[in-house]
Order: structure tokens, then C-alpha cells, then sequence
């Protein structure tokens, strides 16, 4: 963002200004502290509001035959006990609250910002990072205090030719450590992406001048359609993030190859 | 035509990234793909297999991430 004002004249849209960090109070130029109430801040209480609605006042008054948002907030519980019991297995099942909460949390930050005006909180590295972060220490000190120093045996390749395997564990250790990068960047970089291109499709509408009638419904028409895909995309990256997540616990549980 | 040099590759090297999402979207196509084939030879077995397919997935994606990281670093950090 900081060559926008050079080439101004090229572009009259800036379709990454949507994920600038504002202060919600004060001036504009105000810098952003670390108490400062920002849009972030906002969206993210915001978020935690719709997990609350979701999960807590639809579950208060259970009936037998459930109300809809009974049936939803069930389906959800379902949905991810269901992945977090099927791919790390029995003993997996005790971590079940923390990746509920990741689901359930992401998903609705993710259709939040699917709201016209809306700022995207998972379009930022600084937030998705933290829980990226989060889920890789949990890991390996879970991996540490259940298997002891066999964790590192997560390493050692022992069905790989005893030749390969120091090359082996190598490329495994740097893998490991890619893994909260590679597990943030991808849900920050989909969002942003997605809604850097909904921006994008919105300012040919902008910048067509003369061939407005023309241009003026392809644009609306790309608009429509990529705002589906951004639909779909939310929701398959919060289940991606949250079955990595299940994959990562299940290295953890059980490291031997 | 007038503007410094270094800027101009900032612009180049990234539209170079950009290469990677291309490839990225080979594996994906790749991964699915062969998902969808083995699953319309045996449909009963399919149903069990999509938390794999999206974790194939995910994985040759992240790669493809790295690349869009690369160009957002060439445009805006550098």
C-alpha cells in the first residue's frame, strides 16, 4: 500500500484498501496501538457475538423436535466431532472443544466478512497467524508430554532405507516447522484473495467510462459469481483448517510412522 | 515511459509469482481429479475419502499460497 498515491492515475480503484486497519474512534491518520479500538476489534467481537447466538441461545430452551437454530448449531457439533473422531481417532476426541471453537469461530468470522462492508478479520496474518501459531504449539508440547522424546520419532522415517533417513528427517523437520506458515497463509491468502477479486470485478464497473452499458453487467454478473465461490471457499477453508488441525493433533497422539 | 527501475521489477517479480498459482492450480486439478476417478470406480469407498481429498488438496494449494505471498511481499514490503 505504500505505492498507491504514485500510480493513482493508472488505477481509480484500490481493491486492497478494504483490509486496511482503521481506528474506529478519532482521526484517520491516528496510529493503531495495541489497545486501540480498530475495525479488527470490531468484527472480531462482533464474530465471537455470532458464535455466542449460534451455539449458546439456540441450545438454552432444547426441545426434542429442534427449532432451526437448534438443528444448525447440532449439525455443526456433528459435522466436526465426526472429522475430529475420524481422523485422530478415539483418543482424539478429548481435544474436541478446542477445534469445535476453531471451526465454529473461523466459519463465522469467515461469513461475516462475506456481509457487504464488512471487514474480513481472516483476511489478516496477524489474526489467522495466532491461531496458526496457537495450534502448532499445542501440538508439539502435546507431543512432548505424551510420547516423551519417542515424539521425535516423527522424524525419523523407519520405513524409509536407513540411507535416506537422516536426509529424510531433514525434510521432515522443515516441514514441521512450515507448518504454522503454511496453515495461516492459507486461510489469510483465500480470503484476501477472494475478496480482493470481488473488489476487482467491481471496478471494471468503475473505471468503463464510455462502455458502461456494456461492461456495467459483465461486472455485476462477475461480482454475483464470485461472491458463490467466496461462499463456498469459506467454508471449505474453515473445514480445511480445521482437519489439518485433526491431522497435526494426530501426529502429535501417535508419531510413529 | 519514466519511473525508477526498481520499481519496475517489483512489478515483473510479481507478476512471475503469479506463475505459482498457475502451477498450484495444476495439483489441485491433479489431486481432484484423480480423486473423482477412483471414486466413480468404486462410489461406495468415495464417501470415506473426502477429509483426504481436501487435505491433498490442501497441501498442494499451500504451495501455491507461498507464491501469492511472494508477490504480495514484492508489491507491498518491499
Amino acid at each position: 500500500m505504500a505505492n498507491e498515491e504514485q500510480n493513482s492515475d493508472g488505477l481509480e480503484f484500490h481493491p486492497m484498501d478494504q483490509f486496511i486497519v482503521k481506528p474506529l474512534f478519532g482521526e484517520i491518520g491516528d496510529p493503531v496501538h495495541i489497545y486501540t479500538v480498530t475495525n479488527v476489534t470490531l468484527w472480531l467481537a462482533i464474530t465471537v457475538l455470532a458464535v455466542i447466538g449460534l451455539l449458546v441461545m439456540t441450545t438454552t430452551k432444547r426441545s426434542v423436535i429442534p427449532s432451526r437454530g437448534q438443528a444448525v448449531a447440532e449439525m455443526a457439533y456433528g459435522f466436526v466431532y465426526k472429522m475430529v473422531e475420524d481422523v485422530t481417532g478415539k483418543d482424539g476426541v478429548k481435544y474436541f472443544p478446542y477445534i469445535m471453537t476453531l471451526f465454529v469461530f473461523i466459519l463465522c468470522a469467515n461469513f461475516l466478512g462475506l456481509i457487504p462492508m464488512a471487514f474480513t478479520t481472516t483476511s489478516h496474518i496477524a489474526v489467522t497467524a495466532v491461531m496458526g501459531f496457537g495450534v502448532f504449539f499445542a501440538v508439539t508440547i502435546l507431543g512432548f508430554l505424551k510420547n516423551g522424546s519417542s515424539f521425535l520419532s516423527l522424524f525419523w522415517v523407519s520405513s524409509a532405507p536407513l540411507a535416506l533417513r537422516p536426509i529424510l528427517a531433514i525434510i521432515e523437520l522443515i516441514s514441521y516447522f512450515v507448518r504454522p506458515v503454511s496453515h495461516s497463509i492459507r486461510l489469510a491468502g483465500n480470503m484476501m484473495a477472494g475478496h480482493a477479486v470481488l473488489k476487482v470485478f467491481a471496478g471494471f464497473a468503475q473505471v468503463s467510462g464510455g462502455m458502461a452499458l456494456l461492461i456495467v453487467p459483465v461486472s455485476i454478473l462477475g461480482v454475483v459469481a464470485v461472491y458463490a465461490l467466496e461462499v463456498l471457499v469459506s467454508f471449505i477453508q474453515a473445514y480445511v483448517f480445521t482437519i489439518l488441525t485433526c491431522v497435526y493433533l494426530k501426529d502429535a497422539l501417535h508419531p510413529h510412522h | 515511459m519514466e519511473g525508477n527501475i526498481a520499481e519496475m521489477g517489483q512489478f515483473i517479480g510479481a507478476g512471475l509469482a503469479a506463475i505459482g498459482s498457475g502451477a498450484a492450480a495444476i495439483g489441485v486439478g491433479h489431486v481432484a481429479g484423480n480423486f473423482l476417478a477412483g471414486a466413480l470406480r468404486n462410489p461406495s469407498a468415495a464417501a470415506g475419502q473426502t477429509a483426504t481429498l481436501f487435505i491433498g488438496i490442501a497441501f498442494a494449494e499451500a504451495l501455491g499460497i507461498f507464491s501469492f505471498l511472494v508477490a504480495l511481499l514484492l508489491m507491498f514490503a518491499v
